[in-house]
């Protein structure tokens, strides 16, 4: 290596000077608590404003939230897990969004994030979720799927029902932050809690990297398995990497109850089926769930979860319930309706292609789901979805019969 | 900073076999090869001063395993000292890259183009266009995977300032990415100038795309034939190039540019990152040394069918790629023929080989058109 090792108490200052007089900088050994001399005289030649980022082109929620002086109280913090702003901001700069579709923007590193970078967040929540404002309004938890009206919808509309949510296990970071012995834990917790899963809920893990090809093919024919990650929003995010690394689906023997490991989020849980029992899908759904937490905090683990956020997930668009609860749906005369969106939107609904978000519809089968997340239990939101859809029909057999349809009046926002 | 080498002392609390990376998964790249449990356990309580650690080496070569034919590094720079804190594992990964070049071995720097010898007399039937290019960083400032954004917006500032200086047939013009008009932006597309945001994998797993396209930006001069791009996959990207086959001439222009861009950073007070063993400090570990790749574009469509093609590349220490550059194919029979190596050899030398090489290439492409052998002018191994 080189000739001249020289003991350097401080980097970047030093070796400017150096480099004016031609001397290498080479230096040796450095072991981790060198560096934190070197970070403070860097945040010295590099104030905020050398590094609030270029966001003139954007049009995502962060973009719009993010002022040079939040960005120069909270540049310099750090979460206990030492995740910064920048790295919860990195996916909204180099994602500039759409001018249609407004995405988030940013994403959460750790449980901590949404506390340390609440300056931030808040007011992105807040725009994303409809107004709801973490400082001051509770969100409310219920899996009481008992609770529950007519979730049976009419199956010569209905094609299938499907709920998903996720959940974060407490203590460990989450995937744009986690280590790779982190996301390994988040693996090992959550598979070893789904084993302890019985009757109808029993069944079997497969682990991405290690899947046979024969499961693989079978994964995809039953539209289960999930693959790495190409939108660079995930990609920007660090969602990615070291894939396939700690990644894996579990699913029950009947394949209406499954589980995705590290890929957005820690846990994706998921519960489907062909036809229209939305309720049944939904008590699944919520049995499922209190069994694997109740397996979970046998062994000491919890799911993140606070009375302002709800539970806590790596993107802010999914805190609260973090549930979509949805169907697919045929309704050739009332999707071509030009009042079809504006039904959509007064029932909290959404649609999306039958490939998921940012996919197109197949035919006159449209995907339908709840747009809220926050601000309103799980119940709230599931009948919500079953009142909507039950409407939706209702308007297509009019439209069937030559009957008029009314626009229904908009929901209200929050419980007062 | 990008992710895969943040809060290093959180990860100190889980055990360094649980960290180690999967590389099993049929990984192919120099790092795979030589970390070692025990390598990992040993570098991952390292930083450099400006927090770089092992992670944030080899991330991109554990997200990218590599192809069972092409040998990736697998392993980047975040500043100059990743070179010195990490080198138990960059010193193997350099000499297995760079044809055994050892620790102890010196590297010897020579932009003295008037060394050359020949090489403006490629034929311009064959020889279609001629280009050198090379890469240089700014000392004082953490490498694109690892910079701020006010760090990269400082090695903006400071390119834009010294190319401004520049002068007689080098006086040109910087064209921010961001700010560009679209006529502009055609213009360079039409010119073959324009780079674009990274999308392979291998780079982007680095965290080289970040803030995309901000303080990235072309400069090149009035005549188009010299270039500098900046904050691309390295600080500097420099490029000099012309049609036909007068190699010479590019590579006066190359080392004149370069000389001058370097003295008006040094008037600034800011040096390009060299020392004697490595010679210029680049990105990633398969540039270091010159940086450099001189390559022409020629006509073999002969010599591209023939058995020996390959043999004679070997031994001329050439590598053929395809005319869009590293990973295409070549098209009409017209190969991009250039150097293999980078480290331990002086620019001068490597020059000298490709002018040298690319003859000899030419004058067998000519035996072949006339149903000639080429057995007995087959080189030695260089």
């Amino acid at each position: 290596m080189a000739n001249s090792f020289t003991r350097m108490m401080s980097g970047r200052h030093t070796a400017v000077i150096l480099a004016s007089i031609g001397a290498g900088t080479l230096a040796s050994g450095y072991l981790l608590s060198d560096h934190v001399v070197a970070a403070a005289e860097r945040t010295k030649l590099y104030p905020p404003s050398a590094d609030f980022p270029d966001l003139r082109k954007h049009n995502n929620c962060m973009a719009a939230a993010l002022t040079p002086t939040i960005y120069g109280h909270l540049r310099d913090k750090k979460t206990p897990n030492d995740w910064t702003l920048d790295q919860c901001i990195q996916t909204g700069v180099d994602n500039p969004g759409h001018p249609f579709i407004k995405t988030v923007g940013m994403v959460a590193g750790d449980e901590e994030s949404y506390e340390v970078f609440a300056e931030l967040f808040d007011p992105v929540i807040k725009d994303r979720h409809n107004g709801y404002d973490p400082r001051t309004m509770k969100h409310p938890t219920d899996l009481d799927a008992s609770k529950i009206t007519s979730g049976m919808f009419d199956e010569r509309y209905v094609l299938s029902s499907r709920v998903r949510t996720g959940r974060s296990i407490r203590g460990l970071s989450l995937p744009p932050a986690c280590s790779r012995s982190e996301r390994r834990e988040v693996e090992r917790v959550a598979v070893t809690a789904l084993s302890g899963l019985k009757g109808d809920l029993s069944g079997r893990y497969y682990s991405l990297g290690e899947m046979s090809d024969r499961e693989q093919q079978q994964l995809i024919d039953d539209h289960l398995l999930f693959d790495k990650p190409v939108s660079p929003l995930l990609m920007a995010a660090g969602m990615a990497r070291d894939w396939p690394d700690a990644r894996g689906i579990w699913h029950n023997n009947e394949k209406n109850f499954l589980i995705w490991i590290n890929e957005e989020d820690h846990t994706r849980i998921i519960s489907m089926e062909k036809g229209g029992n939305m309720k049944k899908v939904f008590e699944r759904f919520c049995r499922g769930l209190k069994q694997v937490e109740h397996l979970i905090q046998e062994r000491g683990w919890e799911f993140m979860w606070n009375d302002r956020l709800g539970y806590v997930l790596t993107c802010p668009s999914n805190l609260g319930t973090g549930l979509r609860a949805g169907v697919h749906i045929r309704l050739p005369i009332l999707s071509r309706d030009p009042r079809f969106k504006r039904i959509l939107d007064n029932l909290r609904l959404q649609k999306r292609g039958t490939g998921g978000v940012d996919t197109a519809s197949t035919g006159d089968t449209v995907d339908v789901s709840n747009l809220d997340r926050l601000g309103k239990s799980e119940v709230e939101l599931v009948q919500l979805v079953i009142d909507g859809v039950n409407y939706l029909i209702e308007c297509e057999k009019r439209l069937e019969r030559g009957q008029d349809i009314k626009i229904p009046s908009p929901i209200l926002q929050f419980r007062k | 900073m990008p992710f895969g080498d943040a809060h290093n002392q959180v990860k100190m609390k889980f055990s360094s076999e649980e960290e180690y990376p999967d590389l099993s998964n049929q990984h192919n790249n120099h790092m795979a090869k030589y970390l070692t449990p025990a390598m990992y356990r040993q570098l991952r309580e390292r930083a450099t001063p400006n927090g770089f650690t092992v992670d944030g080496v080899i991330q991109t070569g554990v997200d990218n395993p590599g192809h069972p034919f092409i040998m990736t590094v697998g392993c980047v720079a975040g500043d100059e000292e990743t070179y010195e804190v990490f080198k138990e594992l960059l010193d193997p990964v350099i000499e297995d890259r760079h044809g055994g070049y050892k620790p102890s071995d010196k590297h010897k720097t020579d932009l003295t183009s008037s060394n050359l010898k020949g090489g403006d007399d490629l034929d311009p039937d064959y020889v279609l266009s001629s280009r050198v290019r090379t890469g240089r960083s700014v000392r004082g400032f953490c490498l694109p995977p690892h910079c701020s954004r006010g760090e990269r917006r400082a090695v903006e500032k400071l390119s834009i300032e010294a190319l401004a200086s520049l002068s007689g047939d080098l006086n040109g013009k910087y064209y921010a990415l961001k700010n560009m008009t679209d006529a502009e932006q055609q213009q360079l597309i039409d010119d073959h100038f324009l780079f674009d945001k990274p999308v392979s994998p291998l780079l982007l797993s680095s965290g080289m795309g970040r803030d995309w396209p901000d303080a990235r930006g072309i400069w090149h001069n009035d005549n188009k034939t010299f270039l500098v791009w900046v904050n691309e996959e390295d600080h500097l990207r420099v490029i000099s190039m012309q049609k036909g086959g007068n190699m010479k001439e590019v590579f006066n222009r190359f080392c004149t540019g370069l000389t001058k861009i370097e003295t008006l950073f040094k008037e600034r007070n800011h040096a390009f990152m060299w020392n004697e063993h490595l010679g210029y400090v680049l990105t990633c570990p398969s540039n270091l040394g010159t940086g450099l790749r001189a390559g022409v574009h020629v006509k073999l469509p002969n010599m591209s069918k023939n058995a020996k093609f390959e043999e004679v590349l070997k031994k001329l220490r050439l590598q053929k790629r395809g005319t869009g550059g590293v990973d295409t194919a070549a098209v009409g029979g017209v190969f991009d023929i250039s150097n293999a190596d980078r480290l331990g050899f002086s620019e001068v030398e490597l020059v000298q080989m490709v002018v040298d090489g690319v003859k000899l290439l030419v004058e067998m492409e000519k035996k072949l058109e006339k149903g000639q052998s080429i057995d007995d002018i087959m080189p030695a191994q260089k």
